[in-house]
């Protein structure tokens, strides 16, 4: 029996403790704001914070987070208005939107770490997550706000 | 109706995504709700419907059908605009309901970027139709002309006295007023408009950014099971036999089931092959890698990319046929001094939207009810039906949001799956495809050689042009025995726009052992990128600028009516015009800083100029150059698209192909070996990432009241023939093959 706190709630898991959270989180919890787009941690779609990291939800088991708190796009502001939300909005970043809660979720964990981050920082941070739309200088746009860094 | 809205109202109301659209739950599903007969027709305190897209209650609320697929393009927001324009609705009194497929909507197909451009005058004849009807409703309760009664902002006012009444109030009476003919309509002028124009933020951005907006990966239905399919590795390869025994020990895994193979030719069917039934998506691609299947690899195991190309490329290098013939090309080229040729090469390339092919499908009492991200949802009821022996009518398709379509989810195999699944078992299936399924079995944007030779005059001008272009077509994909592109040919290559008295454009044949299909902006990928280098190396050789050399290539402004002699009855709205492609080239010019910016220190810009889908855009793109590395600082984008209905999308929509074409240009590439693709993920299909992609993308956008024309696709074509003339402007190297991976190392 694994037992995880998923935003902010207790969970018991006593299935397959190789099952990566992504497909514990989409199939048994339906909680589908991390989405599934490579399954190997290639495109950051399935991005949720482990102790408030941005981790792959596709590649980390459930064995891996026994204990640990996690949090997804659904319980990162119980209203949607975190700061990167609301510049998200403000900058109109979405297009399709499929993979945007793993880009708010992996500048979440940017910001908590590097609350001012330079293009840089945001380059190496963000990098790992793939937008086939090509929303990229939005999401940049939109983390500087978030920071109340200069754009 | 009962049974049949509980399914799917799971879906929706816990999700935010249709829900709360009506009151009452049944109001839920499209169909039923609006059974729309394109006239006015109830009364008392029922929806008033004055046409399919547009419903009335009573309370108020505004309910406008959005008939086309959300891809990202945001076209669940921008058509629903133009009706609440020309209805003078409040927007924040309005809600979105998506359509299920229903020829009643006209086409579905969200396609061609044809959504605004065909939609634009039903949407606005829509909401007029309905305003002028509640004036009417007004006038008559006042005892008043219709003329003294002005809709505004979801009232309608009598200025003389000062009344008004809500829409809401006047539904009932509205219903029964007589519906005003097309040619009776009055539009609001542009200067009235208070939506067109604007930019309204799209219906779906909280949930999105809440995680709670719907696509396909995230439909479910209540008693549904999950498939992860193993299809034959080579196309068309059929199931000799396997062994499941392994598989069936993985915990979650129910039983496995085979699908059959496609009859060609191909079409939307489904490829065949094994699928691994579960009790969660994880446990279906597990079992799955446990299976032992033994193949019949099929004629297609003899695909080799390298061989291919080959092939195609010697064919480009002989006398193709010819699909369009201006003076006497030959004749120059005999005389000629200075002849020019060159050879360019596109690879196949695979769409890798963020969402891979998914779809939930339930068969029950003869009937198929589809949940699919899916660009075209009368595709789905047809292929769906076609694949269980059904008719069109007995297959319900809601369209979730997708998450990335770019041509792709047109085509609705994997709907397919899912409901012969779902009919072997009994229960609603959702069928998953991992990354690897999608990247190794789509249905690829073609490859295409091309040859070009030009003879020129003392100025490097041309005087005779000859280009080539050899590609597998589309149209195989319907007909085995197809070998010559048809429609792909108006796509930058037959309507080349160049002032040139002696032209020839010719088509080769070309075989295609995989599936093919369109892809963002299609053929125009190939054409612009051959045509558009091919003119930078002209100018190159002449030691010409080329702003000034292009516009110069383009001739005197004049219209040109690329329809066939035949077909040219009436007035074209959509004439190619020369005026407006010379006005981008000269707006990118100047954003871009074009004649201030000289070349040097590893920098230097790339211009290229393309109409596609009836808009013109001019692209200029900036690169460093560093050590075989390359960066985009910056992309200046003009573009005359006609009327804009949504400007901060239509930017979007060019910042976005900014950057797809930059993922073509720069690393896009589907090879195959004995058949098999072999590429399967972002690692080995890599796209454009944040640090890789362009940093800023500027769009200008031309101020026009011309038709409105597509955006989705234009801003793509430019992209690498822009980018690869920068990095000759920089490096002097010329990039003839894409993509440029590591040839700049």
């Amino acid at each position: 029996m694994i037992q995880i706190t998923v935003n902010g709630s207790v969970k018991q898991y006593d299935g397959d403790p190789a099952m990566p959270v992504l497909w514990y989180l989409r199939d048994l919890l339906e909680l589908t704001g991390a989405k599934f787009g490579c399954g190997m941690g290639l495109c950051g779609a399935c991005t949720v914070h482990v102790e408030g990291k941005a981790m792959r939800s596709c590649v980390t088991n459930m064995s891996d987070v026994a204990g640990k708190r996690i949090t997804t796009i659904e319980g990162l502001s119980p209203k949607g208005d975190h700061p990167l939300q609301k510049a998200w909005r403000a900058v109109n970043v979405p297009q399709c939107g499929y993979c945007q809660s793993g880009q708010i979720m992996q500048a979440a964990s940017l910001l908590s770490q590097n609350p001012k981050p330079t293009d840089h920082d945001i380059d190496e941070a963000m990098q790992g997550n793939i937008c086939r739309c090509g929303t990229y200088q939005r999401i940049r746009q939109a983390v500087k706000m978030a920071a109340g860094v200069k754009a | 109706m009962k049974t049949k809205s509980t399914n799917t109202i799971t879906v929706v109301s816990r999700r935010n995504f249709l829900g709360g659209v009506f009151s009452a739950g049944a109001l839920v599903l499209g169909a039923s709700v609006l059974p729309i007969k394109g006239q006015a027709a109830t009364a008392g305190d029922a929806t008033w419907q004055p046409n399919v897209y547009l419903g009335l209650e009573p309370d108020g609320r505004v309910i406008i059908i959005a008939h086309r697929s959300e891809m990202g393009t945001g076209i669940r927001t921008s058509l629903p605009m133009i009706v609440a324009e020309e209805l003078e609705a409040d927007w924040a009194r309005v809600k979105i309901q998506q359509a299920i497929g229903d020829a009643k909507y006209g086409s579905q197909d969200t396609d061609g970027s044809e959504s605004i451009r065909d939609f634009y005058d039903p949407m606005r004849e829509a909401g007029a139709t309905a305003r002028m009807m509640l004036e009417s409703a007004a006038a008559s309760k006042w005892g008043v002309p219709a003329s003294e009664c002005q809709a505004k902002n979801h009232e309608v006012l009598h200025a003389k006295t000062g009344r008004k009444l809500s829409f809401g109030e006047l539904v009932p009476l509205a219903s029964k007023q007589p519906v005003p003919k097309k040619e009776q309509l009055k539009f609001k002028s542009p200067a009235e408009y208070r939506y067109i124009g604007k930019n309204v933020p799209i219906t779906d951005l909280d949930d999105i950014l809440a995680g709670h907006a719907v696509f396909g990966m995230d439909a479910r239905m209540p008693g549904m099971v999950y498939a992860s399919i193993e299809h034959p590795p080579v196309f068309g390869g059929k199931l000799k036999s396997y062994d499941d025994a392994e598989a069936r020990k993985v915990r979650g895994v129910s039983k496995t089931l085979t699908i059959p193979p496609f009859k060609p030719p191909y079409g939307f069917q489904p490829l065949g092959g094994v699928a691994v039934i579960a009790d969660n998506t994880w446990a279906a691609m597990q079992g799955r890698r446990k299976l032992k299947v033994d193949w019949d690899l099929g004629p297609n195991a003899s695909l080799d990319s390298a061989a291919y190309k080959k092939t195609l490329q010697e064919t480009a290098r002989k006398a193709c046929k010819v699909a369009r013939n201006d003076g006497n090309v030959d004749a120059i080229f005999k005389t000629a001094t200075k002849v020019h040729e060159a050879e360019y090469y596109v690879p196949h390339l695979a769409h890798a939207s963020m969402e891979p092919p998914v779809a939930v499908a339930e068969f029950k009492n003869g009937k198929v009810e589809v949940w699919a991200p899916t660009q075209n949802p009368q595709a789905v009821q047809d292929t769906v039906a076609k694949a269980m022996g059904l008719k069109p009518a007995d297959i319900t398709c809601h369209v979730t949001l997708l998450g990335g379509g770019f041509g792709r989810k047109s085509k609705p195999d994997y709907c397919a799956e899912a409901a012969i699944l779902s009919k072997q078992l009994g229960k609603p299936v959702k069928v998953v495809w991992t990354r690897e399924d999608d990247i190794r079995f789509d249905f690829y944007h073609a490859v295409a050689a091309m040859y070009i030779k030009a003879a020129t005059d003392e100025k490097g001008r041309p005087t005779a042009w000859l280009q080539r272009s050899v590609f597998p077509p589309i149209g195989s994909q319907d007909d085995v025995t197809a070998k010559y592109g048809t429609f792909e040919l108006d796509m930058g290559w037959n309507d080349v726009p160049f002032d040139i008295p002696n032209f020839r454009a010719e088509c080769g044949p070309a075989d295609t052992q995989i599936r093919i299909g369109w892809m963002r902006s299609v053929a125009n990928i190939p054409h612009a990128f051959a045509v558009q280098s091919f003119t930078d190396e002209l100018a190159a050789a002449a030691g010409r600028d080329r702003v000034e050399y292009l516009l110069d290539l383009l001739g005197k402004p004049r219209k040109i009516d690329l329809r066939p002699p035949a077909e040219r009855k009436g007035p074209d709205p959509y004439m190619l015009d020369i005026a407006r492609m010379r006005r981008v080239i000269e707006i990118a010019a100047e954003q871009s800083g074009w004649a201030k910016k000289k070349a040097g220190n590893g920098r230097a810009l790339g211009i290229a100029v393309h109409r596609s889908f009836l808009t013109y855009v001019a692209t200029v793109v900036e690169v460093e150059v560093d050590n075989g590395k390359l960066r985009i600082p910056r992309v200046d984008i003009a573009l005359d698209t006609g009327k804009v209905i949504h400007p901060d999308r239509v930017r979007a929509q060019l910042e976005g192909a900014s950057v797809f074409g930059t993922s073509i240009a720069l690393m896009g590439e589907i090879t195959a070996a004995n058949g098999r693709v072999q590429q399967s993920n972002f690692n080995t299909y890599p796209v454009a990432r944040l640090n890789e992609a362009p940093v800023e993308t500027h769009v200008h956008i031309v101020p026009s009241s011309a038709p409105p024309a597509g955006v989705g696709e234009p801003g793509v074509p430019t992209m690498s023939p822009a980018i690869c003339n920068a990095i000759f402007a920089v490096t002097g190297k010329r990039i003839r093959d894409l993509p440029i991976k590591k040839q700049l190392a």
